[in-house]
């Protein structure tokens, strides 16, 4: 076995695995705060993917600083996409919100092929390298994980250290009795739904600066988000950003030792696994 | 039933309406309607699916460009002549099949049965021309493919159905005898590929064609259609320390291994990918594109003339190289690749195997295929007779490309082998 190529994947698995982590704590983010399976998760990232080629290629932008603007974007989409599409159908069974959210999965896609193609596209981004025999950090990548931290630890500080972090709390954990508390759920609903696709959006902004892509992208980063929630435990956006590294430590260190052709079969059984084994994730809360 | 149900029955109404209409959106129907016509001229229709959306959307749409730019030409001349005077006017019919074999199975079996379609051509990729050959098999349909090269679809014994590509057989087996002409000392080749039909069949045909040959195959794999990203696989590859790369897949997945082995400075002097190199679209990814060789079923360079054809005792048909060339450059703006001179080459061929025949009669058009054996601006086409391989490609061959930088600065896509159709030198790489 040799051991540089070993080291070289896990890093390069490791630093892709921030990025994972990312899109899946958008999507745990919501389903933890109002048991919302958000279908359009994948077509989301793909928009984000966009925001940060458009701006970039349109409007002359620094990549990195469309991002910024792509997590506003990605809040305000969410928000809308909360008031049209999952209010009404909130307090209704989990399959009617499944489906309410994979109509507008269906709609992006459409109305994303018809006018983007599904032609590949790419940034061209190029920071340079740190190079040390096999082993090569991008750039791209390493900032990539540094935004991924700064973007993670911002949604802790959120969370935890805000008044509005106190009500998405208190909303995911007892919606009622937030609400005869007086805290309006319905605006925070909405909010905690567009903080979900901001990640969503962050994350696909992030893989447009590393990958060539096209509107159809989205799906694979969709699967794999949850492959992580399952990981990390659903509703638990820190078990998610865990998930996603180690998914991707696995993802680079696999691939040596096995057929790559495989590597995606071991992540399902390993899903599948943990569902059987953790219902609630290697970090969900025991219930 | 509430007031409230009532408003979400409304909304997946709505919902619905919605995606049909983008759904309609992404899937405009067909081309305009045929000419009116004349006295002795009978309408016929041409019917395919085009993969205007999913993965195989920027290949596809070359093709169908080519066969648009074929019916023009046609309908310039004013139809297809046959010998008693009649003039055949084809129109086209085609569907989006979003790039999915179950799309393009329902899809040719409407135009068969309800649109009533003359004849058929393939879909672009192997896998969803395999899925269409089986239904206009089944219903005695002419199609000819093109865009589909694997071997194990045209030897299942198929009655009806062409082959206009170069068997993935041999696509790849130039690239190894063009590696043991550069430098002889180079005998270790990893082979990595997409695990689709087309690409595991080239993968499969070169690694034996390599062993055969004395190379030492030190890694032979397939990665899953859809990888992203390619970093811990080229640790991989690199961790066998090969002297050359072949196989790839597509567009996307090839043009990303490419970037990658550059990004990672993988020290390779040879490196050969499946169709993204050819396409002109590939060069977007900039140094990373130098010296990748890729196999091509035609360029725009081919040396293929009326007197190449008499050269080599054979009838010469259509429009030469350059005509083709700056045709389609007039009409679309860009470089032909050669998936669109395979749809150009498509509609051709028909037509001659129509005019041939001088009639719309299935079995005596396949009766023309069959005797088929002359040179285009697309090369050498003769179709194999055999039971077992009928309608299989045998003699078109391959040529292969090279992107090279030229003194200003600009990559030139070279031809680079074979000897005979080369315009440059092939490099190694650095």
């Amino acid at each position: 076995m040799n051991l540089e190529a070993l080291l070289a994947s896990g890093i390069d698995g490791l630093m892709l695995g921030f990025v994972y982590g990312i899109a899946a704590m958008g999507l745990t983010l919501i389903f933890g705060v109002m048991r919302v399976i958000n279908l359009a998760h994948g077509p989301i990232i793909a928009l984000g993917m966009f925001s940060v080629y458009l701006l970039t290629n349109q409007l002359g932008l620094n990549p990195y600083l469309a991002i910024p603007i792509t997590v506003l974007l990605g809040l305000a989409f969410g928000m809308v996409m909360y008031f049209v599409a999952v209010n009404r159908v909130i307090n209704e069974p989990e399959l009617t919100t499944l489906l309410a959210t994979f109509a507008v999965s269906l709609i992006i896609i459409g109305l994303g092929t018809v006018a983007f193609t599904t032609t590949p596209r790419a940034l061209d981004v190029n920071l340079g390298a740190l190079r040390s025999g096999q082993i090569t950090v991008l750039g791209t990548k390493a900032v990539a994980v540094l935004i991924a931290i700064l973007v993670a630890a911002g949604l802790y500080a959120l969370l935890y250290r805000t008044r509005v972090g106190k009500s998405i709390r208190a909303v995911a954990n007892n919606r009622s009795a937030a609400e005869i508390m007086g805290i309006n759920t319905r605006g925070i609903l909405a909010f905690s739904f567009g903080l979900g696709t901001a990640l969503a959006a962050t994350a696909g902004g992030l893989i447009a600066t590393l990958f060539a892509f096209t509107i159809l992208s989205g799906g694979t980063f969709e699967l794999k988000s949850f492959v992580i929630v399952v990981l990390g435990g659903l509703g638990n956006p820190t078990g998610a950003l865990v998930g996603g590294i180690l998914l991707g430590l696995l993802e680079g260190v696999f691939t040596i030792f096995i057929p790559v052709g495989w590597v995606p079969v071991i992540e399902y059984v390993i899903f599948v696994l943990i569902l059987l084994v953790r219902p609630n994730g290697l970090f969900g809360a025991r219930t | 039933m509430s007031h409230k149900h009532f408003r979400m029955i409304g909304l997946g109404v709505l919902w619905s309406l919605l995606i049909i209409l983008v759904a309609a959106c992404a899937a405009p129907a067909s081309a305009p309607q045929p000419a009116q016509s004349g006295a002795s001229t009978k309408p016929i229709v041409i019917g395919f699916t085009a993969s205007q959306t999913g993965k195989l959307n920027v290949e596809s749409k070359k093709q169908i460009q080519g066969m648009q730019l074929w019916l023009d030409d046609v309908k310039k001349a004013g139809g297809i002549k046959l010998a008693d005077g009649t003039m055949v006017m084809p129109d086209i019919k085609f569907y989006d099949d979003e790039s999915t074999t179950e799309r393009v199975q329902a899809l040719y079996t409407k135009l068969i049965n309800e649109d009533n379609v003359d004849f058929l051509i393939s879909p672009y990729s192997s896998g969803l021309a395999k899925a269409a050959a089986v239904v206009s098999e089944q219903n005695g349909k002419v199609m000819l493919t093109t865009g589909a090269a694997d071997d194990a679809t045209m030897e299942q014994g198929f009655k009806s159905t062409y082959q206009l590509y170069t068997p993935a057989s041999r696509y790849l087996a130039g690239a190894v005898d063009l590696l043991g002409q550069m430098d002889p000392a180079l005998k270790k080749i990893a082979i990595v590929h997409e695990k689709d039909s087309f690409s595991t069949s080239v993968a499969n045909a070169a690694n034996e064609y390599a062993k055969s040959k004395g190379y030492d195959v030190v890694l032979f794999e397939g990665y899953d259609t859809g990888t992203t990203d390619f970093s811990p696989f080229i640790n991989k590859i690199t961790a066998a320390s090969p002297d050359a790369i072949m196989g790839g897949g597509h567009f996307q997945d090839g043009t990303t291994l490419a970037k990658q082995l550059y990004e990672k400075q993988v020290p390779v002097k040879f490196v050969a990918l499946l169709v993204a190199p050819p396409e002109p679209k590939f060069v977007e990814i900039g140094d990373a594109a130098n010296g990748i060789i890729g196999p091509s079923q035609w360029e725009p360079l081919v040396k293929y003339s009326p007197e190449s054809a008499s050269a080599a005792n054979l009838p010469w048909y259509g429009p030469t190289v350059a005509n083709f060339v700056s045709a389609y450059k007039a009409k679309y703006n860009e470089d032909p690749s050669y998936h669109a001179a395979g749809g150009y080459a498509a509609g051709l061929l028909l037509q001659k195997a129509i005019e041939d025949s001088g009639s719309l009669d299935a079995a005596k058009v396949q009766a023309a295929l069959d005797k088929m054996d002359l040179l285009t601006f697309y090369g050498h086409v003769k179709f194999s007779t055999d039971a077992k391989t009928h309608g299989k490609q045998d003699a078109h061959s391959m040529v292969y490309m090279q992107w090279q930088k030229g003194a200003d600065g600009k990559f030139v896509s070279q031809i680079v082998f074979p000897p005979e159709a080369k315009s440059a030198d092939a490099q190694l790489r650095k």
